[in-house]
C-alpha cells in the first residue's frame, strides 16, 4: 500500500491540519507516513500545499513530482496540480470558487461541495473534516476507526471538545462526495 | 516511557534536548527552524527536568550563552538557520578553541545573504571546513529523517563530551518543517552537579572546590605553545576520523553507478534508484551520516567496481568536492543539484543521473 | 648607612596581599587602575567566603588575563560578549557568583547588545566595568567613552563630535531597566576612593547572590600609558576631566 497525496488551497483554510489528521490515522495504522508543507508566505493567508505519504515500506523520497491523489481547494491549485495527477489517479476538488473545471480523462475526478455544507451548517470550521471524509470514502487507506485516533491525537487537546463535531463531519463528508459529471 | 508521535523534525529536537537531560538551550528565532524554542517554550522543561531555555537577543548572545553554558560542563545547546549560523562563527571558533562541548542545530536555508526561507544544503562548506576562524573542525552529523533528528541530539551530546568539542547537526528546512512518526525511545537524566564536578572537574568551571582553579579560554600568547594546541587539536580530529564516521551503504554492493547525497537529498535519491533499478540501471547509494568526518575510506573502496559518482545536494557543489577528494580523478565525479531554496525531485535527479553519468559512460 | 630592619611577624603587619590574588606578576602597566580593582575583587570575595563558588568572565582587552590573577575559576569571552556568557552560567548554576570585568571597548562598544540585554534581563550576576576612556590593549585608539577633545592614535587631534560622536555614559542609561537593581560608579585613585569602592563591589556581590537582578560597578579609571601621562598626572586628569563627565556615587540602588 502506498498513496501520495497532495492537499492544496489557501491558507486558512486548514490545508496543513487536514494532511496532519491524515498521517496521524496512518501512524495509528501501522504505516509509515510523512507529511511535507509548504511553508512561509503561504502560512500568512497565500496558496498552502502539503504533501501526505502513507505506505506500509519506509518512504524514501518525502516530496514528489506527481500524485496519486490531489485534493484541491482553490482555482491556482487546479491550475498547478491537476496534471500532476498520475495516470489513473484521483482528483477531488471543492467547486466553491472554481471557474476552470478539471479536463483529464485519464484519472478519477469527484466533487464535493464542503464550503457550502459547511457554510449551511454554520460551522465553516468543519470544511476541512468533510473534504477528509470525502477523500476516504474513494480512497479508504485508513480505516475509520484510526481516523478518528488520528483526529484525536491531532488536535489540541483544548479542542476536544469538538471531536464529536468532527467526527461528525467526516460521515458527512463521505455522504458530499460526488463523481465528477463534465457538463 | 517509549512514545510514538507524528512530529515535525523541529518540534523533536526540542522533545530530543528534554528527553537528553540537555541543561540548557539558547536561542533566536529564524525561520526554519523556530518550532524549535516554540516548542521548548510551550514544554515548560525548567519545571520537569530543570533545563533552562533562553530566548536570547541575538544568535551571538545564544552561542556565547552556550560557550558559558559548556565551559561550567553543562549540557547546552542551540539551534539556528544559514545566516543566524554565520553570526555563529566566531562563537564557534571559542568554542573548539577553548574544546568545550555543545550541540548546534542549522536548519539550514537558502542563500548567499538573507536568501530564502526554503530549505537548502549550501552550508556544507561552512558545516565542515570553515565554520569561524583557525584551524578546527566541527563533527557534524546530517539526519535525514524525523527520527535522526531526535536520535543525533543525544548522539551529538555524547560525542560533543567524548571529544570535547562542538557537534553541529546540519539539516534543513526539509527535514526540520516535515512530520514523521518517531519513537521517543532513549530518555536521560540531567547530569547532577556532583557528577559534573566529578567527571569533568579538569577542566569544568563549577567553583574550585577541594582543586586548583580552572580556566576556560582560546587564548595562548605564544605562539609555540598555541601551537602545540593545535596539534592537541589535530590529534583529537584524527581521532575523531579514526573512530566516528558514520555512513549507509544501499544497493552499493552490484553498482555500477553510485549516488552520494546526505540529508533531504538522500530521502529523494532513494526513490531514485528504485527508478533506476526498475529501468534495469544498477544504481545505488552512500548516504554520509558524518560528513565531518567524512565516508572518504567507504568512497575509495566503491571505486573497484563503480564507474560512476553523482554527488546529489541542494547547491551549486559543494560535498562534490569532498567525493573527488575521496575517490581521485581517474573515475567519473559530476554533481546534481537545485538550490536557492528549489528542491529536486526524484525524476529531476533520475534525468541527471541520466544525462550525467550513465549516457557519458555507455 | 644603617639597615632598616623590621622584624616579619603578626604584630608588625600592616599590609598583606589578598590571599586569592595569585604570585603571577601582573602585566599591567605601572599606575594603571586594573591592578587595585583586581585588589578588591579579590578581598571582597574572600571576605565573602565565595571563593570555591566564584566564576569570573574576562573579557578581550588589557583585562584578558584577569585569570591569570585571581584564584577563582574563569572563563576568557569572545570580545563584548561576557554578559551572555556570564548570563548563562548563573542560569546553569543559580548558587554562584559570576561576574564579568569589561574594559569600556569590550563592555559599552563591541558588547553593547549583550550588556543591555543582560541588564535588561536581569540576569542575578554583576558587571565590572573599567572605564577608562581608551583602549589599552590595541594601543590607545579611541573608546565609545573617550571624551571630546581628547587625543587618541584614531582621534589624534582631539575626539570631534561631528566625526567620531559623543561619550557616551552606559551606567546612566542603564538604569532606566528594570532587571537591574544596583548602579555605581566608583573609582579607585585615592586610599579614600579604593575603600568605598570595595564597599561598593561587596553590595554588588552581595545582590547578585541573593537574586535581586542585576548589579553594575563602574570604575572610573587611569590608562597613563594610552593618555600618555604619568601615574601621578593621570590621576590628576582624571578628577579634572572624567569625573565631571563620569561623576561618582551611586546611580541607582534598589
Amino acid at each position: 500500500m502506498k498513496e501520495e497525496l497532495i492537499i492544496a488551497g489557501f491558507g486558512g483554510q486548514g490545508v496543513l491540519s487536514m494532511g496532519k489528521i491524515l498521517a496521524y490515522s496512518g501512524v495509528m495504522q501501522d504505516y509509515e507516513v510523512s507529511w511535507m508543507p509548504s511553508y512561509g508566505p503561504e502560512m500568512r493567508g497565500g496558496t498552502a500545499n502539503v504533501t501526505v505519504m502513507i505506505s506500509d515500506q519506509p518512504i524514501s523520497s518525502p516530496i514528489s513530482h506527481d500524485y496519486d491523489t490531489a485534493i484541491i481547494l482553490n482555482q491556482q491549485s487546479m491550475d498547478k496540480f491537476e496534471e500532476r495527477v498520475k495516470p489513473g489517479g484521483v482528483l477531488i476538488y471543492d467547486t466553491n470558487g472554481i471557474v476552470r473545471h478539471p479536463v483529464r480523462k485519464d484519472i478519477s475526478i469527484y466533487t464535493i461541495d464542503a464550503t457550502a455544507e459547511a457554510a449551511r451548517r454554520g460551522n465553516s470550521r468543519l470544511f476541512n473534516t468533510m473534504i477528509l471524509g470525502g477523500y476516504l470514502k474513494v480512497r479508504p487507506v485508513v480505516s475509520l476507526e484510526n481516523v478518528f485516533k488520528g483526529l484525536e491525537k491531532s488536535l489540541p487537546e483544548r479542542a476536544h471538545k469538538s471531536l464529536p463535531a468532527n467526527q461528525e463531519a467526516v460521515r458527512i463528508g463521505m455522504e458530499l462526495i460526488r463523481e465528477y459529471v463534465p457538463e | 516511557m517509549e512514545e510514538v508521535k507524528l512530529m515535525k523534525g523541529n518540534e523533536v529536537v526540542a522533545e530530543a534536548a528534554v528527553r537528553s537531560g540537555c541543561d540548557g538551550y539558547f536561542g533566536y528565532p529564524i525561520t526554519p527552524q523556530t518550532e524549535i524554542i516554540e516548542t521548548l517554550m510551550e514544554m515548560r522543561p525548567w519545571e520537569t527536568t530543570g533545563m533552562v531555555v533562553v530566548q536570547a537577543e541575538s544568535e551571538t548572545a545564544s552561542i556565547n550563552m552556550v560557550y558559558g553554558g559548556a565551559a561550567s560542563g553543562k549540557r547546552v545547546m542551540t539551534s539556528s538557520s544559514s545566516p543566524g549560523i554565520s553570526l555563529m562563527a566566531e562563537g564557534l571558533s571559542y568554542l573548539a578553541g577553548a574544546e568545550l562541548p555543545c550541540v548546534v542545530v542549522n536548519v539550514s536555508r537558502g542563500g548567499p545573504g538573507l536568501g530564502t526561507i526554503q530549505p537548502s544544503q549550501s552550508d556544507y562548506f561552512q558545516a565542515t571546513k570553515a565554520a569561524g576562524h583557525g584551524d578546527f573542525h566541527l563533527i557534524v552529523l546530517a539526519p535525514n529523517s524525523v527520527q535522526e533528528m531526535y536520535d543525533f541530539v543525544f548522539d551529538g551530546f555524547d560525542l560533543a563530551f567524548k571529544y570535547r568539542n562542538p557537534v553541529m547537526i546540519l539539516t534543513d528546512g526539509l527535514i526540520g518543517q516535515m512530520m514523521e512518526k518517531v519513537v521517543l525511545n532513549r530518555q536521560r537524566p540531567r547530569m547532577t552537579d556532583e557528577y559534573i564536578a566529578e567527571h569533568y572537574g579538569d577542566w569544568a568551571l563549577t567553583g574550585k572546590k577541594g582543586r586548583k582553579y580552572n580556566i576556560v579560554t582560546s587564548l595562548e600568547l605564544d605562539p609555540q605553545v598555541q601551537e602545540e594546541r593545535n596539534h592537541r587539536l589535530q590529534a583529537k580530529y584524527a581521532a575523531v576520523k579514526a573512530n566516528e564516521v558514520r555512513y549507509e551503504t544501499r544497493l552499493c554492493d552490484d553498482a555500477d553507478y553510485v549516488i552520494v547525497a546526505y540529508g533531504c537529498s538522500s530521502r529523494i535519491c532513494a526513490k531514485v534508484i528504485e527508478m533506476a533499478r526498475e529501468d534495469g540501471y544498477k544504481v545505488g547509494m552512500l548516504r554520509p551520516i558524518t560528513l565531518y568526518p567524512f565516508p572518504t575510506e567507504a568512497l575509495k573502496a566503491l571505486k573497484s567496481h563503480v564507474k560512476g559518482f553523482l554527488a546529489v545536494e541542494l547547491s551549486t557543489g559543494q560535498m562534490v568536492e569532498d567525493v573527488r577528494l575521496s575517490v581521485g580523478s581517474d573515475v567519473l565525479v559530476e554533481h546534481y543539484g537545485r538550490y536557492g531554496g528549489m528542491v529536486h525531485s526524484p525524476s529531476e535527479v533520475y534525468d541527471a543521473l541520466k544525462e550525467k553519468i550513465i549516457n557519458k559512460l555507455k | 648607612m644603617a639597615e632598616f630592619q623590621v622584624e616579619m611577624n603578626e604584630e608588625n603587619r600592616v599590609y598583606t596581599k589578598p590571599r586569592l590574588l595569585t604570585d603571577a606578576v601582573m602585566h599591567y602597566c605601572p599606575g594603571c587602575s586594573h591592578g587595585t580593582i583586581h585588589k578588591l575583587v579579590a578581598e571582597v570575595i574572600e571576605e565573602m567566603g565565595l571563593e570555591e563558588r566564584s566564576i569570573g568572565i574576562s573579557p578581550v582587552g588589557c583585562s584578558v588575563l584577569a585569570y591569570n590573577y585571581i584564584d577563582i575559576d574563569w572563563a576568557e569571552a569572545a570580545h563584548g560578549r561576557a554578559a551572555a556568557v556570564a548570563a548563562a552560567i548563573k542560569r546553569l548554576n543559580p548558587s554562584k557568583l559570576v561576574f564579568t570585568y569589561q574594559g569600556d571597548g569590550d563592555l559599552a562598544a563591541i558588547g553593547t547588545g549583550e550588556t543591555i540585554h543582560a541588564c535588561n534581563r536581569g540576569d542575578n550576576i554583576t558587571i565590572i566595568f573599567v572605564n577608562n576612556a581608551i583602549y589599552g590593549m590595541t594601543g590607545g585608539q579611541m573608546a565609545p567613552t573617550t571624551l571630546l577633545g581628547m587625543k587618541t592614535s584614531t582621534t589624534p587631534y582631539g575626539r570631534d563630535a561631528s566625526l567620531n560622536g559623543y561619550p557616551y555614559k552606559i551606567a546612566n542609561m542603564i538604569t532606566q531597566l528594570e532587571g537591574v537593581s544596583y548602579v555605581t560608579r566608583q573609582s579607585v585613585h585615592t586610599p579614600a576612593a579604593v575603600r568605598k569602592a570595595k564597599k561598593a563591589l561587596r553590595h554588588a556581590f552581595e545582590k547578585s547572590m541573593d537574586g535581586k537582578g542585576l548589579s553594575f560597578i563602574e570604575f572610573v579609571a587611569t590608562c597613563n600609558s594610552g593618555w600618555k601621562l604619568s601615574p601621578v598626572a593621570a590621576n590628576q586628569w582624571m578628577e579634572e576631566h572624567m569625573f565631571p563627565f563620569y561623576p561618582l556615587g551611586d546611580l541607582k540602588d534598589i
